[in-house]
């Protein structure tokens, strides 16, 4: 894998091997000594235009156990503050020696300007680009839910048959969108619930079924329910008159919580608006992932780093 | 290119039958071994030797399997190797007494790698090596302690090992070097 741009690119055999690797990165977690050997020497850059602190901590963390040099680079306080290009951004991380770099940028398809550039040899990473793709949340949503439904005996399978519903700002979420390609590429049966403003005008091109109203939706029995973040940064325009609306349109409260089938799994992808699109009750119960997402994004991103930087610098 | 039939089946038994002998002549019994193979056929090889100990000494011996694919030091000069599970024995391997299985030792860096990865797992007693073949050219200070057969062989020789459980035939053959 030369880059990992978005998840519209894996096929669903790529998928699984991704997902393989990173139950062998999982593995280590376990173990007394957390750290492999394997990128010693190689030097990972963290290049984020956009606040994030999961991300880049799972990537660092990531990073640093695979025995990785990283570097930190947040766009607040550096040149690009000054003017600097992304082109001459990208030349200097390239001096520097970078070896992969980690995007995370406003606008969709940065990473892929990188990519195709030739002004940075380095394998490019996907961290979140504008709304358009987030493939690592991707990854790792559908290793949780994998691992939650198979445990053990996760390897080598795919999500065929498994219902999916996500529910909330799928218009500003670059993680539904790399959610949607991914898990459907697996063969799960993918939902998106939203308030029509709240959803994009290309959906209907997707290979996924569009409800409006959560009570239907969980009605259905979904075997997971994906929680998106209303995210407060995105929301110039009025998509719901106000908060407390939405929350009792399509937040999942305690009486929602309580209607999902006992097997159901509750996911979200962070940070949480605890009490708006998600109850506290809901969120530390049992059957909520969101702390084992944390855990098995590093897994994922092991993997990830690991398959981009052992191609090598031959033919891709 | 010729290719020549060096064992088979029944010489791949015998040569796994006397490495389990001398396993256990060597540890006196089989208290505290922990057989660990290397994928992917080292694997095969360790669970058939501890499978013939526990016939002949009528005690238990752990197998397991260690995978190397990540301490690997040829990482970029490959293409892109997918990783194996490793499988450890619950009780561990610290204090025991483990035996390293391989089908081919060649020029012993698998086995540098595997050292480096049992090291992050545990501190077993002793580490012992044993190959189904031994073909020559170390380029690592590192010498097996059981071999099925000595093999010697040009740089350019192919060998490949067959094993029943994953490849439906067996025998180990060695195919010439192109002229």
């Amino acid at each position: 894998m030369r880059h990992l741009l978005s998840t519209r690119d894996l096929d669903r055999e790529e998928a699984i091997g991704i997902l393989d690797v990173a139950e062998d990165m999982a593995e280590v977690q376990n173990r007394e000594v957390r750290k492999l050997p394997t990128l010693r020497g190689r030097t990972v850059v963290n290049l984020f235009f956009e606040d994030s602190t999961r991300t880049r901590i799972s990537f660092e963390a990531a990073a640093k156990r695979l025995s990785a040099d990283v570097i930190n680079f947040s766009a607040k306080g550096s040149s690009v503050s000054k003017g600097e290009s992304l082109k001459d951004t990208a030349q200097t991380l390239a001096s520097i020696g970078a070896d992969a770099v980690v995007v995370r940028h406003p606008a969709s398809g940065a990473p892929q300007v990188l990519a195709q550039s030739d002004w940075i040899e380095a394998g490019i990473i996907n961290a979140g680009d504008g709304t358009h793709e987030h493939p690592t949340q991707g990854l790792l949503d559908a290793f949780t839910i994998r691992r939650r439904l198979h445990g053990r005996t996760a390897r080598g399978k795919a999500l065929d048959g498994v219902s999916v519903s996500i529910v909330g700002d799928i218009l500003h979420s670059r993680v539904a969108r790399s959610n949607v390609w991914l898990l459907t590429s697996l063969g799960a049966n993918v939902r998106l619930v939203a308030p029509a403003t709240l959803l994009p005008v290309g959906v209907t091109g997707w290979p996924v079924t569009i409800g409006y109203d959560l009570d239907d939706a969980i009605a259905e029995r979904p075997d997971v329910v994906m929680m998106l973040r209303i995210q407060a940064e995105r929301m110039s325009g009025g998509f719901f008159p106000n908060a407390r609306e939405y929350s009792r349109r399509w937040g999942l409260d305690d009486a929602r919580f309580n209607a999902l089938p006992p097997t159901s799994i509750v996911m979200h992808p962070g940070p949480m608006n605890r009490g708006l699109e998600i109850s506290s009750r809901a969120a530390d119960s049992d059957r909520s992932t969101v702390l084992e997402q944390v855990t098995n994004g590093v897994s994922v991103r092991m993997a990830v780093l690991y398959l981009v930087l052992s191609t090598g610098k031959g033919p891709a | 290119m010729p290719t020549r039939t060096v064992l088979q089946q029944p010489d791949i038994a015998r040569a796994l039958t006397r490495i389990s002998h001398e396993i256990l002549e060597s540890n006196r019994g089989p208290a505290d071994l922990v057989i660990l193979g290397i994928p992917t056929r080292g694997v095969v090889l360790a669970d058939r030797i501890a499978a013939i100990i526990r016939d002949i000494s009528d005690g238990t011996v752990d197998s397991g399997s260690l995978d190397v694919t990540l301490y690997r030091d040829d990482l970029s000069r490959q293409p892109t190797r997918s990783p194996s599970p490793t499988r450890m024995p619950e009780s561990g391997i610290d204090g025991r007494t483990v035996v390293l299985v391989d089908d081919v030792l060649y020029s012993g860096r698998t086995i540098r790698a595997a050292l480096d990865a049992l090291g992050d797992i545990g501190r077993p007693r002793v580490v012992r090596l044993a190959a189904l073949i031994d073909r020559g050219h170390r380029e690592l200070p590192i010498r097996p302690d059981f071999v099925g057969k000595n093999l010697p062989s040009a740089q350019g020789e192919r060998i490949f090992v067959r094993l029943q459980e994953i490849d439906g035939e067996e025998f180990v053959s060695i195919q010439g070097a192109l002229d």
